[in-house]
């Protein structure tokens, strides 16, 4: 049987160098093979160890679940250490990767495009050539998309204030903005939910 | 600059197509001299790749901007490897030559 298919994984931009070559009298002469470090490895040492996130915010900025991100920052170092010791040349190619573009929106013909060229930031509309753009919020639009996505409500527990529940926020981590009280998930009405 | 718009005919009247992939004819636009070439799209009918298979066809001409008014799953990391702009339009009823005076601005 073949393995399962892997998720995409998210890399903000490629490195901006191929690898490492060791040097000294000894480099490269007793292992002359090369270490290939996988893009998506390089994207979890550079989330994990230079930007310092831990491993749960680095896997959703790469869009994989924190188990397997821990994985991948493993098998990272690994490599790493690897190429350390035994004096070999690192090459960072590979990968099932994609690389991620900031998305905007034109205010005039309500356009939405992306900026492939990270190093050039954009003014215009490549459509209308307007200058008001914004850029544009995945998370404002993924509610308007799934507006049902649940139908629970936050409430305060001390003054009674009611929200529409937003998933994926949980509750108990928001303040009721009249009193500042933790909010709990309000009861659903619903019996199928109660048994869960 | 070259832009390519996935349109549901072969004229000026047409308006967008709903997909990209399986569009009727991709309108490749050269900004510089104004030169339009219509493609009529292959993968119409195809069940399934019908994205990839397109912007192939697409990137063959070295097209910098792609104009639709859906993309699918398969090709956002395509296109964003080959460093080719999407730029989604929602409004179908825009016919091609009003585009095309857009992109003139």
């Amino acid at each position: 049987m073949s393995p399962r298919i892997k998720v995409l994984r998210k890399v903000l931009s490629p490195p901006i160098i191929k690898g490492f070559k060791p040097y000294g009298l000894q480099a490269g002469q007793q292992h002359p093979e090369v270490v290939n470090l996988l893009y998506e490895e390089y994207e979890a040492l550079r989330l994990s160890d230079y930007d310092k996130l831990n491993h749960h915010q680095a896997s959703i900025m790469m869009g994989v679940s924190r188990p397997t991100f821990t994985r991948i920052y493993g098998s990272a170092l690994q490599k790493v250490a690897k190429a350390m010791v035994e004096g070999r040349q690192i090459s960072i190619e590979g990968g099932k990767v994609y690389f991620d573009s900031d998305w905007y929106q034109c205010s005039n013909c309500h356009c939405y495009f992306n900026n492939p060229q990270k190093d050039i930031v954009v003014e215009n509309c490549p459509l209308c050539g307007h200058d008001q753009i914004n850029q544009f919020d995945f998370a404002n639009e993924s509610e308007d998309d799934h507006p049902t996505n649940c139908e629970d409500f936050c409430v305060c527990p001390g003054c009674g204030f009611e929200k529409k529940h937003r998933f994926g926020d949980p509750c108990n981590q928001q303040t009721c903005p009249e009193c500042n009280h933790l909010m709990i998930r309000k009861k659903s009405t619903d019996p199928k939910k109660q048994k869960n | 600059m070259k832009i390519a718009i996935a349109s549901n005919g072969n004229t000026l009247e047409s308006t967008l197509d709903l997909s990209f992939g399986r569009c009727a004819y991709f309108i490749i636009y050269d900004s510089e001299s104004k030169a339009m070439e219509f493609i009529p799209n292959p993968n119409r009918d195809l069940e399934e790749g019908a994205g990839p298979a397109s912007v192939n066809i697409i990137a063959s001409r070295n097209t910098n901007k792609i104009i639709s008014s859906e993309f699918g799953v398969k090709i956002k990391p395509l296109l964003d490897s080959l460093k080719i702009q999407m730029i989604v339009l929602k409004e179908p009823t825009k016919t091609i030559q009003q585009i095309i005076n857009m992109l003139n601005h």
